[in-house]
C-alpha cells in the first residue's frame, strides 16, 4: 500500500510546479466604437508621454522613468481626482512601458500607504481586507491608456 | 572476561507504522494543489521586472498570450497572427466569462505588437488582462 503510495506520490511532486504567476493587472476599456468619447479637460489629466529613446514627457517636462513616481505623487497630492494618461510610441520597448505603468502604481501606492497612516495609524500591509478595500476606495486608480493613432 | 555490549532494553527502530498514513497526506495534498495544464511553449522571451506586482490566485481561471523575442505570438499551444487574436479571446471569455489574459511578452518587443493585441483583446471582450512580470528587488 505504502509503495503505490509512493509512486503516486513522486508522480505528482514532479508534475507539480508551485509557481505563482505575478504581474501587473488592467482591466481594458470596451472597444471604442462602443464607448462614448468623454472629453477630459487639460487641467484634470496627467499626461506621460514616453519617445522611443524612454524619454519622458510628464506635462510638458521633460523627465526620465525612475522620476515619474515621485512626480506624479506631487500632483496627486494636491488633487486626487487627476487621470494618468499614458501614451507610448508604437516603437518603444515593452520593458519601458512597464517601468513607467510600475512607476504610476508607485505613485498610488504611497498615496494609499500615507492614507492608512493617517487614518488606521497602520502601514498598508497590517490592513484587514476591509481597511484595504476602504483605502483602494479613498485612492482610486485611475490611469488610462490612450487609443493608439494607428492599429492593424 | 566475558564482555556484553549495554544495551536498552527498547525496540531500537523507527515505528513506521504511520507511514502511510503520512505519504498519503502528502498524497492527497500534492493531487489537489496540482494543475495538470502545461504549455508548449514556442517563442523564446524574457520577461520584464516590476515592482507593483499582484499574484494571480486562481490559476484555472488564466489565459497566456505569449510574444516572443522574434515577434511571433503563441495563444495556448498554437503561434496564430495577430487578427486571429480577436476570435480566441471572444471564445476564451465564452467559456470562462471572468477569464484573464496573461501577457508574456518579451521586455525587447516593441509596444506596436502590444497595443495591437490589446485593440484585438478588446474587440473580443476578454477586458481583464495582466502583465506578466518578474520581482523586481
Amino acid at each position: 500500500m505504502a509503495d503505490i503510495s509512493f509512486l503516486l506520490l513522486l508522480f505528482f511532486l514532479v508534475t507539480t510546479t508551485i509557481d505563482v504567476d505575478t504581474g501587473i493587472g488592467l482591466v481594458l476599456p470596451p472597444p471604442a466604437e462602443d464607448t462614448e468619447i468623454v472629453k477630459v479637460k487639460t487641467q484634470s489629466l496627467i499626461r506621460v508621454l514616453v519617445n522611443v529613446a524612454g524619454d519622458v514627457l510628464l506635462d510638458d517636462e521633460v523627465t526620465s522613468v525612475p522620476q515619474i513616481h515621485e512626480i506624479v505623487a506631487n500632483k496627486l497630492r494636491v488633487n486626487k481626482k487627476l487621470i494618468v494618461s499614458i501614451k507610448v510610441d508604437r516603437e518603444t520597448p515593452y520593458r519601458v512601458y512597464i517601468a513607467t505603468l510600475d512607476e504610476i502604481k508607485q505613485a498610488y501606492n504611497i498615496l494609499r500607504e500615507e492614507f492608512a497612516m493617517e487614518t488606521f495609524k497602520l502601514p498598508l500591509r497590517n490592513l484587514t481586507k476591509q481597511q484595504m478595500d476602504e483605502v483602494r476606495e479613498a485612492v482610486k486608480q485611475s490611469i488610462s491608456i490612450a487609443e493608439p493613432e494607428r492599429t492593424r | 572476561m566475558k564482555f556484553k555490549k549495554k544495551q536498552a532494553s527498547t525496540k531500537q527502530s523507527v515505528p513506521t507504522a504511520s507511514l502511510p498514513d503520512i505519504i498519503f497526506m502528502l498524497l492527497i495534498f500534492f493531487m489537489v494543489s496540482t494543475v495538470l495544464r502545461e504549455f508548449d511553449v514556442k517563442v523564446q522571451f524574457t520577461l520584464p521586472a516590476a515592482k507593483q506586482i499582484e499574484k494571480i490566485d486562481n490559476k484555472r481561471i488564466v489565459s497566456y498570450i505569449w510574444v516572443g523575442r522574434d515577434g511571433r505570438v503563441q495563444v495556448d499551444d498554437n503561434l496564430v497572427l495577430i487578427p486571429e487574436i480577436q476570435n480566441l479571446a471572444a471564445r476564451k471569455r465564452q467559456l470562462i466569462p471572468s477569464v484573464i489574459m496573461s501577457l508574456r511578452i518579451d521586455e525587447g518587443s516593441k509596444m506596436g505588437i502590444v497595443t495591437d493585441i490589446q485593440q484585438q483583446l478588446r474587440k473580443g471582450d476578454a477586458l481583464r488582462i495582466n502583465y506578466s512580470t518578474l520581482m523586481k528587488l
